[in-house]
């Protein structure tokens, strides 16, 4: 099936990742990471590609992907917002914080702002049990968030 | 020129200790100070985050918490020399909260420069190992197995028992696997030590790997922690340009190499036999057993799968001799166990202490109650797949049996405390939608049945035949505890049924009298 997916700059750049990373025992979540990283989802032509080097069906590399929530099939926003949702967060009001976050975003869990700056997850935790609750925006990590704090970090992403 | 510690720590940092970094280098610029800053690990007093420490004549001096505005009053109180201020505590390791603790895996973790390796050895490291080079694998697996040590993921399993088999079978090719999956609210252990001492737990895999002779190993690291992962990685760089890692292990002659690998997302990958096939590249669906990990682990060859605490304890294990870790401790359960005590808490962190504290000395005495200063209702013990525990079972000593014995769990020792405003039954609808949620969906209880959990506990909040409802959630519950493979569906009914056994007000209205006609 010699078709434009083959000759996508996505398939092509997929398969460069994919070859090398192949030497790896059990390549396939690193490619996948790696790929995300490069094209902020696994796009369809992706999946082609890494089948292709790594000589699995693509419905296997697909659902391999599509079993993890990290993975995503579309892009999201700019930045990612994880809330956790977790019991010590729970403890420490996080159910009341979640519906504060999408009144003040105006999105809901798994959304994307407008504007497309900002993505809201739900995480279930982030080993910040003792300073809850917890967020973390990107790798950046949050203790005891309030929602000014949600405010504060979406108007700094311009949300 | 003065040290000063501020934690690089992903809770310090949650807190901000970076901003209150910038804040004494920019002072120190001003006001023309000589000081090094040293990013160390957490000391594990979390209310005191960022905790600043200063090392003076008299040892090292503690504030905190401290934000980039104390900075300049800091300064000018004398900080440099320990001098006195509001926020000062005093020498560290006299501050109560830390000087109850036995401190043996956690021993380095918020005292170094954890990706130093010189400051590593300088405190103890590798001596371990240097041990376990010089005695036959066999011994090494027996130093362990009298230890006493148990598996700290929450399984409890004897580690040494678990290694004589890998050892005892005979392959081309074995490995070492570390669980470093940490997905259970509650628990940070495993990042804390991962990000504070690395090296320790390095150490424990190349241990493991001359004991059962494997040359390969994999940490597994969830990828909510991406602190945990930069510093695993520094480490494992820096282990690896000084021969404690590849094809010579310290001049052994022996190999041992080791990755990192990233989880994406999925809790159930926690679970033993759903990381290895994460690891292969599969979904991480749960394998059933036998074959055991340590017979046919990952790809097909005998494994050693071990929770990140348990490695880490190796070294010191080895270093001191399997008799002085097997003397702390209490019946079965020997030697310590990192306590992590979390959510509405007053004095939160982690708390290593021999086996045996109860959990009311726990929750009262160590941590003080809640932050909210209201009542506790109830802790959770063991992460979401732990029993809540009333104020009645307070009693109950740190110890696997103990747990076990009143339909609870120690799992990873996470406790996460929950003051009077706790909605019970909200807990229990928690549980079964978090399995809901990460449940793999090979067994049928815990796919399906945790929906219908959900569902029927909603009936019982609508007051719809409440009776008949409970009913049906204890037959739910014995239907996942013995019909699925692993623990999440196994022991989602032990939160749900200790909401229905001990916060039964809570579930069945009290009845309301019949208004006289």
């Amino acid at each position: 099936m010699t078709d434009e997916h083959e000759e996508s700059e996505t398939h092509r750049r997929a398969t460069e990742i994919a070859a090398g990373l192949a030497h790896l025992e059990g390549p396939l979540l690193p490619i996948l990471h790696a790929v995300q990283h490069e094209f902020g989802c696994v796009p369809e032509d992706a999946i082609r590609a890494i089948a292709k080097v790594l000589n699995l069906g693509r419905a296997e590399v697909h659902g391999t992907m599509t079993f993890y929530p990290d993975y995503r099939q579309e892009p999201g926003g700019a930045r990612t917002l994880k809330l956790c949702r977790a019991e010590a967060c729970q403890s420490m009001g996080g159910d009341a914080l979640a519906d504060e976050a999408r009144r003040i975003l105006g999105i809901d869990f798994h959304e994307t702002t407008a504007d497309g700056a900002l993505t809201l997850e739900p995480v279930y935790c982030l080993g910040l049990c003792a300073c809850a609750p917890a967020a973390m925006l990107d790798h950046e990590v949050h203790g005891r968030v309030t929602p000014e704090t949600i405010g504060r970090l979406a108007t700094g992403v311009g949300a | 020129m003065t040290r000063v510690y501020v934690p690089r720590d992903a809770a310090a940092l949650a807190l901000g200790a970076d901003a209150v970094v910038v804040a004494l280098e920019t002072e120190a610029a001003v006001r023309g100070l000589d000081l090094e800053i040293v990013r160390n690990g957490s000391r594990g007093m979390i209310w005191l985050e960022p905790l600043v420490e200063v090392e003076t004549d008299a040892g090292r001096v503690a504030y905190g918490p401290i934000t980039a505005d104390d900075v300049p009053g800091l300064l000018d109180a004398g900080l440099l020399t320990g001098g006195e201020h509001a926020l000062g505590h005093g020498p560290t390791e006299a501050i109560p909260f830390f000087a109850r603790q036995t401190r043996l895996t956690f021993a380095r973790c918020g005292v170094t420069d954890p990706l130093s390796l010189e400051d590593y050895e300088a405190h103890g490291g590798l001596k371990g190992l240097r041990a376990a080079i010089a005695m036959a694998p066999a011994d090494v697996v027996q130093a362990v197995t009298d230890s006493g040590l148990r598996g700290r993921g929450g399984a409890g399993f004897p580690t040494g028992i678990k290694w004589r088999t890998v050892l005892e079978t005979s392959a081309d090719r074995k490995y070492i696997v570390c669980n470093a999956d940490e997905g259970d609210s509650g628990t940070f252990a495993d990042r804390m030590i991962m990000e504070g001492d690395p090296f320790v737990l390095i150490e424990g895999m190349v241990i493991s790997g001359l004991a059962v002779e494997a040359t390969k190993g994999f940490i597994y690291v969830r990828s909510e922690y991406p602190h945990a992962i930069e510093a695993l990685e520094s480490a494992i760089a820096t282990a690896s340009a000084h021969g404690i890692l590849g094809p010579d292990v310290l001049g052994s002659g022996r190999a041992f190499d080791l990755e990192v690998r990233v989880g994406a997302g999925a809790y159930v990958c926690g679970e033993e036999t759903s990381l290895l096939n994460s690891l292969e590249g599969k979904r991480g669906i749960v394998r059933s057993k036998p074959p055991l990990p340590a017979h046919e682990g990952l790809f097909g060859k005998p494994t050693v799968i071990n929770n990140v605490i348990s490695l880490a304890s190796v070294p010191v294990i080895l270093a001191e001799g399997p008799a002085a870790y097997q003397e702390y401790g209490v019946g079965r359960s020997r030697g310590t166990i990192p306590i992590q005590l979390a959510g509405n808490v007053k004095h939160g962190g982690l708390f290593e202490a021999a086996f045996g504290m109860t959990l009311g000395e726990l929750v009262d005495d160590v941590c003080g109650g809640t932050l909210s200063g209201r009542p506790v209702k109830a802790v959770q013990v063991g992460g979401p797949l732990g029993a809540y525990f009333p104020r009645a079972l307070f009693d109950t000593p740190f110890d696997y049996e103990a747990f076990a014995a009143k339909d609870g769990l120690i799992g990873h020792a996470g406790v996460t405390i929950f003051d009077d405003t706790a909605d019970m039954l909200s807990q229990a609808r928690f549980a079964f939608e978090f399995c809901a949620v990460e449940s793999c969906g090979k067994c049928t209880p815990c796919r399906i049945g945790s929906t219908r959990g959900v569902e029927t506990i909603e009936k019982i909040r609508q007051g719809e035949d409440v009776p008949a409802q409970i009913e049906l959630i204890e037959d739910l519950c014995e239907t996942m505890k013995y019909g699925s493979l692993c623990a999440l569906g196994g022991f989602t009914p032990y939160p749900v049924m200790s909401v229905l056994n001990h916060f039964r007000d809570e579930v069945v209205p009290a009845p309301q009298e019949t208004p006289a006609r």
